[in-house]
């Protein structure tokens, strides 16, 4: 017995010895999977066509991340399936009238430009998804500022709303979805079918996105608008624009959003308000997209301002403690 | 009642308590390492060639934190001498060579006066080698005596919230009185009236059967617990059971509280009632190595590679040997390595178990600071430990870290973090002492 075992070797690993099973290619999939009916429902309202725009854009950023980390000669992540998610998210705000080849340059733009000159996955400080967005839009804003439905150009509902003719779509056809829009921003039924699943799952916490849409519905409700009643106003800042879908899937983004806990409420309040500011006062009617960048820039510093209170750490020598350390840098200032 | 402490993972349990306890015949040889616990080791009081019975004291330490170690078997001792430890090093340890006569020398029971007495009852538990059988292995008489004045509340851990494990609880469901009355006697050595007992829900039989037992008439609250790893954790219990918090670098005294284990309660019952040491204890062996889980008693000093053939040999290849539970256990290189006081595990896993990766990245999705009982931020620690940056590991409190494994567990892209902050914490200390080294040297500079 003994001159067999002598021979084995083991391995000596440090603990835990164990993990979960969910690894970064199984929450990768869940995104997907989330996505599914908000997919399901773009491709009934505006036809095969936005199948083959999630289909290509994913596809498209899968190249990309591969193309460019092997010539690199860096290791290919693209198992991971966050190529995947970038790609599908991309197209989920774009309108459904956008060409193929567009949404495969926004693919470029937020794979090499924005996530992988940066180092790939988890390093990236924009949102890729969102920037490919904001890089379209500026690159081609008469195609893509306009939704076209079957050949016809509507206004969207946001533009109604803030613009002189008043609102034709009611609450329920915002929240359903029965209104023209980006691709996956229009029912916010299925976006919270898929909500629900990405909080089931914990993928996501509810911290980020009930912080945007709260403070969205809340800064509506106080701010309200000629014409309408305070409540139908609030609902529809949240339901007829790109705050739902993009509260919920961008702005819970890992690598561009606080992973503190009070920061991720923070980051969240601080989106809603600037959707909100961009919407009163700005000159473009959906805010939210780029209040989402503003604040992807602030994530490292509301971090380390959001520094927790340890185990054993009584609230008040918590407080006690973050004064001294402010005096602290007082002094070696002065 | 029940306060709840924030974070925790929930692990896949893999519990077998329906497997019915068995016992591993005792080897032909045991190996008693001289280090069974935390503190100072062993003496050997025997030389080769010397006859020993079992239970009888074969190493000792005069040192206040340190305990007493016993043979296993009765027999003839073979060879004094360094042998691999489960730690890993080569440690003193005499080794017997078994007669199978198991010819006991056990100490007097205590009399009836002597279990109302305080010192008699620690007298005991020290000279029976009773440690901390969690797997801490700290000298649980060191434990009792230095919290005297400052415990008001005794808390015993039923919590065995480490997966595969379930020595504890099939002691719950063997031994209920013997138990209660174990945990009584370290009351009274304890000297204070509030003993709560916590034991996970998971484990509800056993609840029911203690409660049957008349746990209130001993003055043990049994405080049933959710199922959630840490739940065990000294620092999770006593905020569990009373609402108090451990201040960092601070001891469970410091609250008023002391945790002893459901195993080491049922040792003092076996020390003071039967007049035996600790010289076996209930060990679960599984893994995806073996056949099947057991839960067995094994004798301290029994080495691996006799304990795997003994549950039925291996039905592939190891490639790792876990001691205790698979959140908090380590690493035995040897099959040669043996059993000791505080191995309530024995895994042996192969790659079914291993979820590494090669090259682990971090996606910043911020569940290890969800999941941190501590309430820290294991991510960025990592980026300091990867800098190097002291001052910010620091600031981060990385020495607060109670290496449970939660972050690690949880962490999607398998990022090695209790390892990173288990070797910062080791070169604080360096740092520390170093810094202590010059600041003494250039006061002595001064002196001159």
């Amino acid at each position: 017995m003994n001159e067999k075992n002598e021979r084995m070797i083991f391995d000596v690993t440090y603990q835990p010895q164990v993990r979960t099973v969910r690894d970064t290619q199984r929450i990768m999939l869940d995104v997907i999977i989330a996505t599914l009916p908000i997919v399901g429902f773009g491709v009934y309202r505006f036809g095969w066509h936005a199948l083959l725009l999630v289909v290509s854009s994913m596809a498209g950023c899968v190249f990309f991340e591969w193309a460019y980390r092997r010539l690199l000669k860096k290791s290919i992540t693209i198992d991971d399936l966050s190529a995947a998610v970038t790609g599908l998210l991309l197209v989920m705000v774009l309108p459904p009238q956008t060409p193929v080849w567009m949404a495969v340059i926004g693919d470029f733009f937020a794979i090499v430009i924005v996530k992988q000159l940066y180092g790939g996955i988890g390093k990236n400080f924009l949102n890729p998804a969102l920037a490919g967005r904001a890089f379209l839009t500026a690159s081609y804003s008469g195609v893509l500022t306009v939704v076209m439905i079957d050949g016809v150009t509507s206004a969207t509902p946001l533009g109604y709303l803030y613009g002189d003719s008043p609102m034709p779509y009611t609450l329920a056809q915002s929240f359903f979805g029965a209104i023209p829009g980006s691709i996956g921003e229009i029912s916010s039924f299925a976006i919270l079918a898929g909500a629900a699943y990405l909080i089931a799952r914990k993928v996501i916490r509810w911290r980020i996105p009930l912080s945007v849409i709260g403070t969205v519905f809340a800064v509506s409700f106080l701010g309200g608008h000629a014409g309408y009643g305070r409540f139908e106003w609030a609902l529809q800042n949240v339901c007829a624009g790109g705050v739902m879908f993009t509260g919920i899937f961008m702005a819970t983004d890992y690598a561009t959003s606080p992973v503190t806990i009070s920061g991720q409420i923070i980051y969240g309040i601080g989106i809603g308000l600037l959707t909100m500011l961009i919407r009163y006062f700005g000159g473009y009617a959906e805010g939210c997209s780029y209040a989402i960048l503003i604040m992807n820039l602030c994530t490292w510093a509301i971090d380390k301002a959001c520094h927790r209170r340890q185990f054993g750490v009584s609230r008040s020598d918590f407080l006690a403690q973050k004064t001294a350390g402010k005096n602290a840098k007082k002094e070696a200032v002065s | 009642m029940a306060f709840k402490f924030k974070g925790g993972v929930h692990p896949d349990y893999r519990k077998s308590p329906e497997v019915p306890v068995t016992v591993i015949a005792p080897p032909p040889q045991v190996v008693i390492p001289m280090a069974q616990h935390i503190g100072a080791p062993c003496t050997p009081l025997v030389k080769k060639g010397d006859t020993v019975k079992m239970y009888q004291k074969i190493g000792e330490s005069a040192a206040p934190v340190s305990a007493p170690v016993h043979a296993s078997v009765s027999g003839t001792v073979v060879a004094v001498e360094p042998r691999p430890h489960p730690l890993g090093d080569l440690i003193m340890s005499v080794v017997i060579e078994n007669d199978y006569q198991d010819t006991p020398e056990l100490m007097e029971p205590l009399t009836p006066a002597q279990l109302k007495d305080p010192e008699a009852i620690l007298r005991r538990i020290r000279e029976a080698g009773v440690v901390g059988m969690g797997g801490a292995m700290f000298p649980t008489a060191f434990k009792i005596s230095s919290g005297r004045g400052k415990v008001d509340t005794l808390i015993i851990n039923g919590a065995e919230c480490e997966p595969y494990i379930n020595g504890d609880h099939l002691t719950m469901l063997q031994y209920p009185d013997e138990l209660l009355k174990g945990i009584e006697l370290a009351r009274i050595a304890q000297g204070v009236e509030k003993v709560y007992y916590g034991i996970e829900k998971n484990k509800q039989d056993a609840i029911d059967l203690l409660n049957a037992h008349g746990a209130a008439k001993y003055g043990i609250e049994i405080v049933p617990e959710s199922t959630i790893y840490p739940q065990g954790g000294e620092k999770m219990q006593i905020k569990t059971l009373t609402g108090r918090e451990v201040k960092p670098g601070g001891l469970p005294a410091g609250v008023g509280c002391c945790v002893i284990s459901t195993r080491t309660a049922y040792a003092i019952y076996q020390a003071c009632y039967e007049g035996k040491s600790v010289i076996e204890r209930i060990v679960t062996v599984a893994g995806s190595a073996v056949k099947g889980p057991a839960n067995a008693v094994i004798r301290v000093g029994t080495n691996f590679g006799y304990i795997a053939e003994q549950v039925g040999g291996f039905v592939r290849t190891p490639r790792k040997i876990v001691l205790g539970g698979p959140m908090m256990g380590i690493c035995a290189t040897t099959l040669e390595a043996v059993t000791v006081k505080g191995t309530a595990g024995l895994l042996f896993f192969t790659e079914e178990e291993d979820r590494t990766v090669e090259e682990p990245v971090c996606i910043r999705c911020g569940k290890c600071i969800n999941v941190c009982p501590m309430r820290l931020e294991p991510t960025y620690m990592y980026q300091y430990y990867k800098k190097r940056n002291f001052e910010m590991l620091e600031k981060y409190h990385v020495t607060d870290c109670i290496e449970c494994g939660s972050c690690t567990f949880r962490c999607p892209a398998r990022m090695p973090l209790t390892h990173a902050f288990k070797t910062a914490k080791l070169m604080l200390q360096a740092r520390a002492a170093k810094e202590k080294a010059r600041a003494e040297a250039a006061a002595k500079e001064a002196r001159k």
